[in-house]
């Protein structure tokens, strides 16, 4: 499942990212707050009232914002949360 | 050749830096430029209780050593002792926040690598026990080899200790420089960061449950919008009534001193120079200096909250759909104060095309120097009355030009997004961090740093322009038994006189051409220079001196034409200020020029509609 199609509040853990589907300076970024294989994922908040807005989402003991668009593609995975 | 050492203040975003930096320094602060970029360098005095003084330096928060902004680069180049107009730091304070050891460690440890005396200040504890949080300080003291100091900056919590452990530190030939401590790439920084985070977490529950409480009202789709726009509506409103009591105050000092002045003075050129030019020039100036300090206080109190990221992540939906993304927000926020702290915070955008498009709307919100200029036509046109609800409707309509200029904005970054800024974009990235309160001090010193600048403009680039407009305004003087006014025969009135004809399509007369060339310099220079032109208009008629400047305007110009002025001042040619910060973020003229021709060709537009449709409906 795409992180951008979790179900609010669900936690999961990181499975896969397809780093391809961004930028360089976006990827450093996503990884710089801590989005990596295996880290605890929680989606919180789909913004933008008139759609196409960002999602909100818990990452470690962080909570970033990202487009759908880079929520797609990070892939998770719902069965017991593992630790890293 | 200063011997002072300097110790550099580094950590993540949102670690708390600035609450500790000002923690620290308290009000022995200096704000000054890194030469070449348009990077605010913040240095305060510390002194240590061994007598040495050491200069503190707050760097722009970042999230590793591989810059992505110009504010990141500054951060690297000065640690790394690369940064022109900064020596190389002696020691470093890196800030951690503690509620969120593991992705702040692994900055700490690319940090540590540089060998440099440390002391890691683990902040914000309080807020980390608040969220179930137990940690070990003196383990990851050992972990990472380096003094932690638990600090609460806002408490005042740990700095004692901070400071003694600086001292510790700083003969630097005291404290060899550590070694092998090499970590080598990201991925293995962050194994280490979560090794070490996890020894030093002696218990934890569930992170956030204040912070994800307001969350889930604050970032409601529905509610969460509504709370923004109601926070704005507040602000606003708020502009108008608190400021009402001290603007009336200044301004009652302003008139005794105008008394005092020609009381002591016999009459004569002197005189006419300090009521006239000094006193009544930047005094209207002074006058909103209420109103300017009530809007910072808000926009400092949405930062110092942790509220400005949310509005961001809220309004990243309609950012996009003009091209634009949601970190846009904050600088075009922060231009409502001036836009020129907002051009500068375009920097933390990375996108070049965004950020470009960012700047070139920026002057487009209603920054603070135009609030003068809409304040006083307000109170000279829209009765001070209810409408429907209880609502103030000179607040409403104040509202309304600030709406304008919103909207403007995002029409014109659609249009440029589809021809000179096309390309690139799509993307927001960005931390949403804790709620926590700000403390007062901390905003008083912002709000301290944003007047001083304010009445040092007054003091020099406003009073300059006052002089120079004054001498244009009152020679050559009108012959004797002249029955035309007086202004007709000054240079800035035959000035005036020859742009008045393409102003005056637009309902502008020959005071409103003669206040928008000094306008040019600072926008709120135009209500000195009104004030100056009408007072020296009136100078034969002793009433029409006491009169404000607001009644004899109400008595000289038609509804149609406040209203064009109003437009006109939307959308207007901006300060010198913001074309000289546009030249410099953006390394030429070219864009400063562009802006300034489609701003102006804009305002001329949207006055004359203004005016048009006004007059057409009989107002």
């Amino acid at each position: 499942m795409r992180l951008s199609e979790l179900p609010h509040r669900r936690p999961a853990y990181v499975d896969q990212i397809d780093w391809t589907r961004m930028t360089p300076a976006d990827g450093q970024r996503l990884r710089e707050f801590g989005v990596c294989e295996g880290a605890s994922v929680e989606l919180l908040h789909r913004g933008g009232l008139l759609g196409g807005g960002a999602v909100a989402c818990r990452v470690g003991r962080m909570t970033i914002a990202m487009r759908a668009g880079h929520a797609a593609a990070i892939t998770v995975n719902t069965d017991a949360a593992q630790p890293r | 050749m200063t011997t002072q050492p300097l110790v550099a203040m580094v950590g993540n975003p949102n670690a708390g830096k600035s609450a500790l930096f000002n923690a620290l320094t308290g009000a022995r602060q200096k704000l000054g430029n890194y030469p070449g970029v348009t990077v605010e360098r913040k240095v305060g005095r510390l002194p240590l209780d061994d007598g040495t003084i050491v200069d503190l330096v707050d760097l722009p928060g970042t999230y590793s050593l591989n810059p992505t902004s110009p504010d990141e680069e500054v951060t690297r180049n000065v640690i790394l002792g690369r940064q022109t107009g900064e020596r190389m730091p002696d020691a470093l304070v890196i800030v951690v926040d503690a509620a969120n050891l593991e992705n702040h460690l692994r900055f700490t440890l690319e940090l540590l690598e540089l060998g440099l005396p440390t002391v890691v200040a683990l902040n914000m504890v309080d807020l980390a026990t608040r969220d179930g949080l137990e940690l070990d300080a003196a383990r990851l003291a050992d972990d990472l080899g380096v003094a932690v100091v638990p600090t609460v900056a806002v408490r005042r919590r740990g700095l004692d200790h901070l400071r003694a452990e600086l001292s510790h530190i700083l003969p630097i030939a005291a404290v060899p420089l550590r070694a092998g401590h090499k970590i080598e790439g990201f991925a293995a920084l962050r194994q280490e960061a979560h090794r070490i985070a996890g020894r030093a977490i002696v218990s934890e529950s569930p992170s956030r449950r204040l912070t994800g409480a307001i969350d889930r009202v604050a970032l409601h789709p529905v509610g969460g919008m509504a709370v923004l726009l109601m926070l704005m509506f507040v602000m606003f409103q708020a502009v108008f009534s608190w400021s009402a009591m001290p603007v009336l105050m200044i301004g009652d000092l302003l008139a005794a001193i105008e008394r005092a002045v020609s009381a002591a003075l016999p009459d004569g050129v002197l005189r006419d120079f300090l009521v006239q030019g000094v006193i009544g020039g930047v005094g209207a100036v002074i006058v909103f200096l209420p109103q300017i300090l009530i809007l910072f206080f808000f926009i400092l109190m949405l930062e110092g909250t942790g509220y400005m990221t949310r509005a961001a992540f809220l309004m990243d939906g309609v950012m996009a759909r003009v091209g634009l993304s949601g970190r846009a927000f904050i600088p075009l926020l922060s231009s409502f104060a001036c836009a020129v702290p907002g051009i500068m915070a375009t920097r933390t955008i990375s996108d070049p095309r965004d950020r470009l498009t960012t700047i070139l709307i920026a002057p487009l919100m209603t920054c603070s120097a135009r609030l003068p200029v809409y304040t006083l036509i307000i109170g000279a046109f829209i009765p001070a009355r209810t409408v429907a609800g209880g609502i103030g409707l000179q607040g409403l309509v104040l509202f309304i030009l600030y709406v304008a200029g919103v909207g403007g904005a995002f029409v014109a970054a659609m249009a440029l997004r589809r021809s000179v800024t096309k390309g690139g974009g799509g993307a927001f990235l960005m931390e949403l961090p804790k709620y926590q309160m700000p403390l007062l001090r901390d905003i008083a010193i912002g709000l301290w740093q944003r007047a001083a600048i304010f009445l040092k403009r007054a003091g020099t680039i406003i009073f300059v322009t006052t002089m120079v407009l004054w001498l244009l305004l009152s020679y050559p003087q009108p012959p004797h038994g002249s029955k035309a006014p007086a202004i007709n025969y000054s240079a800035a009135g035959q000035i005036a006189g020859v742009i008045e004809p393409v102003l005056r399509p637009i309902g502008f007369n020959r005071e409103i051409s003669l206040a928008l060339i000094p306008a040019i310099a600072a926008r709120e220079v135009a209500v000195s220079a009104l004030a100056t032109a009408y007072s020296i208009d009136d100078a034969n008629n002793e009433n029409a001196v006491q009169r404000s400047l607001t009644e004899r305007l109400a008595g000289r110009w038609s509804l149609p034409t406040a209203l064009a002025f109003l437009a006109w001042f939307v959308f207007a040619p901006q300060c010198i200020s913001t074309i000289a910060v546009t030249r410099r973020e953006t390394n030429g003229w070219r864009w400063p020029l562009f802006m300034v021709g489609y701003l102006l060709v804009t305002a001329y537009v949207a006055a004359g509609i203004v005016f048009w449709t006004a007059s057409a409906l009989g107002l």
